[in-house]
């Protein structure tokens, strides 16, 4: 993590945060070296990495950009995001995230966080949600989507996961959800259940979460959007999903898709309770 | 009609739309699924779509999964004897080959995902879920662990009559899991292409070969 090699970071040094960032690089590696030195289980020293990194989460410089872009007049209508609706009526972020995904009556649909930024990316500010959902993550208004939702999450932190399952429509994506959570598929004939759906298990040395219930429902999906350490990048659910699909070897899931919502349905009203730890950091 | 007056109209619309539209059946949740599986995915490199439409087994299996419900015992025996069906002994007749080719395709998790180039060498992603060698720390915990497992099963020569049986198992298991466990996690990796017969032949002798550090 440094200036020179976090493209969104770069993007952000100019703007005053160098202080900021150096801190962050110090404790990084500060916490590199002590992972090294330390003769305790790996899951310890992983813990413990973690937990050392938690005071310089490069994550706080997105949510900071994020902040920034909700509150820029920005787009085709020069209008910023204020009067987004993420559920809790026009402009309310505290508590949002913790609710999502949801059904929203002028979309008729269940959204997740990221889609619906989409919607008021496009209602407020002018911008054509389609082409935002085609761009590539990491690639131009993506990497605002992504700071955007990181700092949306990072306003709902320590509160409780609470997705409502009153509409039909919400309670049928729960469905879909879990019937596509024991998908077996790919080449591998893999599904999400096949990592994700017995408790104290892992990947490696990854330790994997159980999403079909507490604690390990609200420890997954509640952690996302991410700062991952091992390639440097901020990654918000949209992403992460994508990857386990890529690892599954499924095919490509579209940005915003009505399966990954599905999917966002099933864990968060499994973590129904859990705390809200996002944006976290990983490995 | 005033701005409140339409308002309550427009509260009690959704209201009763959201209330009075009844929960669909299993089976109608099932072909939405289908339907919204369809709508959600691209093909991308080497992941073409065929890749998300199950086959039975997976359909059947994945099935008992989300629902709870232990399959059938005839329908399992069914599903493990097409997969029976498959397993294909060794062409030049020889099931084991080199460990030290084994233990490097049992490290590696490359392959078949659509950011691995089509035609390039998979690996067998055997320490994702299962300890093999002692020596190898960074191993996963969703299968078995391997450690000993040709010496716990008393395969002193792989070649003889005796070890036969567990030698042909091992292969079986290694081509198509399914055949011995209906539901089994483990990926076909004969069956599916994932692994050609020559690295079947290098992940035996990881296991069953004396000499190998998995039986040591």
């Amino acid at each position: 993590m440094s200036c020179l090699n976090s493209q969104a970071t770069a993007m952000m040094c100019p703007r005053g945060m160098t202080a900021r960032i150096q801190i962050a690089l110090t404790v990084t590696l500060f916490a590199w070296a002590g992972a090294a030195m330390a003769q305790k289980s790996s899951a310890d020293s992983i813990a413990e990495y973690r937990t050392m990194l938690q005071d310089g989460n490069p994550a706080d410089l997105f949510e900071a950009k994020g902040e920034d872009l909700w509150k820029q007049k920005r787009g085709p209508k020069n209008a910023s995001l204020e009067q987004c609706d993420l559920g809790k009526g026009p402009g309310v972020v505290k508590g949002a995230w913790v609710e999502l995904p949801r059904y929203f009556a002028d979309t008729g649909r269940v959204q997740d966080m990221e889609s619906r930024l989409l919607t008021c990316m496009q209602t407020l500010q002018g911008f054509n949600a389609e082409a935002l959902a085609k761009t590539p993550f990491g690639k131009d208004e993506q990497n605002n989507v992504t700071a955007i939702a990181t700092w949306i999450s990072a306003e709902s932190k320590g509160m409780t996961f609470n997705l409502s399952q009153s509409h039909v429509e919400e309670r049928k994506m729960y469905e879909v959800g879990k019937r596509l959570f024991y998908l077996r598929g790919g080449s591998h004939d893999f599904a999400c259940a096949t990592c994700h759906a017995q408790d104290d298990k892992r990947i490696r040395l990854q330790d994997l979460p159980n999403l079909t219930k507490q604690p390990g429902a609200a420890n997954g999906f509640g952690a996302w959007p991410a700062y991952r350490v091992s390639n440097g990048q901020m990654w918000g659910m949209q992403l992460r999903l994508n990857d386990c699909y890529r690892q599954q070897r499924f095919p490509y899931p579209l940005f915003g898709s009505e399966a990954t919502i599905a999917l966002g349905v099933y864990m968060g009203v499994n973590g129904k309770g859990g705390d809200a730890t996002a944006p976290a950091i990983k490995r | 009609m005033n701005r409140i007056d339409a308002l309550i109209v427009a509260v009690a619309t959704t209201l009763l739309a959201a209330c009075s539209t009844p929960m669909p059946s299993g089976a109608e949740l099932d072909k939405l699924t289908q339907d919204i599986l369809a709508r959600s995915f691209r093909a991308e490199g080497q992941a073409k779509l065929e890749r998300i439409s199950p086959d039975e087994d997976n359909r059947l299996c994945a099935e008992s999964d989300q629902t709870g419900v232990a399959l059938d015992a005839k329908v399992a025996q069914a599903i493990e004897a097409r997969n029976m069906a498959t397993i294909q002994p060794p062409k030049d007749g020889k099931f084991l080959g080199d460990w030290k080719q084994g233990e490097a395709i049992a490290q590696s998790g490359a392959g078949k995902t659509w950011t691995d180039k089509e035609g390039s060498v998979n690996g067998g992603n055997c320490y994702n879920c299962h300890q093999i060698s002692q020596e190898e720390l960074s191993y996963g915990t969703l299968g078995p662990s391997l450690y000993n497992y040709g010496k716990l099963r008393g395969v002193a020569n792989p070649n003889s009559v005796e070890s036969k049986p567990i030698v042909e198992y091992t292969w079986g298991k290694l081509h198509n899991a399914r055949a011995y466990n209906a539901c089994s996690n483990m990926p076909r990796f004969g069956h599916k292409g994932i692994l050609t017969e020559v690295q079947i032949q290098h992940v035996m002798a990881l296991l069953l070969d004396p000499a190998s550090p998995v039986n040591k």
